[in-house]
């Protein structure tokens, strides 16, 4: 199977069927939401508290629900127009920003409590244009997060690399950037589960998290419980219906949060005559 | 674009831009949406917001209503302070218009409500 980065830029090639394909296909959502779900746990965040992220290459939002789900405030950055029109059309809570993370991150110094990036940094090991330098990209990137990071906060990436040498880059940039940490592997023996996360630390050197399904019997089992979750999220719209509201109000209101009371206008389409 | 958003956006990414902060706002149009009020999350946020700079873009704008000029001190406790400065942080969305780098004057245009900062390759 050839790899997405070697056929187009990923503005080229996440246009809009691909984006809508992306987010309509249930094999995905049930994958990038494990993902997700996953990279949230190796963050460590505060307990029960509301955090303010960072989702670098957000795509239609997939990642940015899972955030959402669990109570956080987030803001995501992506290079593809037609991915960030299909997050906004699913209306997802997070606030949406155009631009390529090779680039940098355009933010004050700082302000997030850490950050997320699901399947998206592999495209960064890519030259793209004649003027791309990957390792430049990347320790512009690198340095860059660094500084919108509050102190103690953590990135988590899930990415495809490509090969030993792909892992080695990314991890040699963010070490030059100020980071501590290293790889996550977890199901390492199984061509299937096998996931790969770079787990970043601001705060100074900490042992890593260990990773799930290291021992030579483990060949992904425990991955059952998430896939259940998954499979329960597979079954909603990504349309908000009735349904997803109300499910959605009952988690708020489980987090101590307001919400309006249910009435049998809930979830019903305006009559568009404000 | 939220105002939220704003306040923590620079064009420092840009080639000779130091600061790049605050940006301006040229607002064509702007919304205002309900969004689930979340007080220990306002809270938590306040001390990363630039409150000169939220209360001027609000301005700029013309949505200042009543948020005060400066933040109130035990304001963990104050829920209508903290309800206020949630109306001007998450619920103003600006739908199209620019943002202008305050360095160079270079635009920044949003459309649907998502800002564009990608940077030209001769800018970076
Ligand atoms: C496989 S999708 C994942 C989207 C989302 N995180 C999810 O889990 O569903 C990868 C995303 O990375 C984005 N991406 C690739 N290169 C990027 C870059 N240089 N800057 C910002 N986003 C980028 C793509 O546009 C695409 O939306």
């Amino acid at each position: 199977m050839s790899r997405p980065e070697h056929l187009a830029p990923p503005e080229i090639f996440y246009n809009e069927e691909e984006a809508k394909k992306y987010t309509q296909n249930s094999r995905i959502i049930d994958i990038q939401v494990q993902m997700s779900e996953r990279a949230i746990e190796l963050l460590v965040l505060p307990e029960d508290t509301p955090c303010h992220l960072l989702d670098i290459g957000c795509g239609s939002g997939l990642s940015g629900s899972v955030l959402e789900e669990q109570g956080h405030y987030w803001c995501g950055l992506d290079i593809s127009n037609s991915m960030l029109d299909v997050a906004r059309d699913r209306e997802v809570e997070g606030d949406l920003i155009m631009s390529d993370m090779g680039q940098g991150c355009p933010f004050r110094a700082g302000i997030f409590d850490g950050a997320i990036s699901i399947s998206a940094l592999q495209w960064l090991c890519n030259a793209d244009k004649t003027s791309h330098n990957p390792v430049q990209r990347l320790h512009k990137f690198f340095t860059m997060l660094y500084a919108c990071l509050s102190r103690s906060a953590r990135a988590v990436f899930q990415f495809y690399p490509e090969n030993s040498e792909q892992m080695e880059l990314v991890t040699t940039q963010a070490m030059k950037a100020g980071f501590y940490g290293g790889m996550v592997i977890d199901y390492p023996n199984s061509a299937k589960a096998k996931k790969i996360f770079l787990v970043l630390m601001t705060g100074g050197n900490m042992p890593l998290p260990s990773a799930l399904g290291t021992d030579e019997n483990s060949q992904g089992v425990s991955y059952t419980a998430a896939r259940e979750k998954a499979k329960k999220m597979r079954g909603k719209p990504l349309k908000k219906g009735r349904a997803w509201i109300i499910e959605k109000k009952e988690r708020r209101q489980k987090q101590g949060k307001e919400s309006r009371p249910n009435t049998k206008y809930t979830g019903r389409k305006r009559s568009g005559r404000f | 674009m939220k105002l939220i958003t704003h306040n923590m956006l620079t064009s420092k990414c840009m080639k000779g831009v130091t600061v790049g902060y605050p940006l301006k706002i040229q607002a064509v149009d702007v919304k205002t949406t309900e969004v689930d009020f979340n007080p220990e999350f306002i809270s938590r946020l306040i001390p990363k917001v630039d409150w000169n700079v939220l209360c001027s873009a609000a301005e700029s704008i013309g949505y200042l209503e009543d948020l005060p000029k400066e933040v109130t001190e035990n304001y963990e406790n104050n829920v209508d302070f903290l309800k206020k400065a949630h109306r001007v942080l998450l619920e103003i969305d600006i739908i199209n218009g620019e943002l202008i780098c305050p360095e160079t004057g270079r635009k920044f245009p949003i459309n649907n409500g998502i800002p564009n900062m990608l940077l030209n390759e001769d800018e970076v």
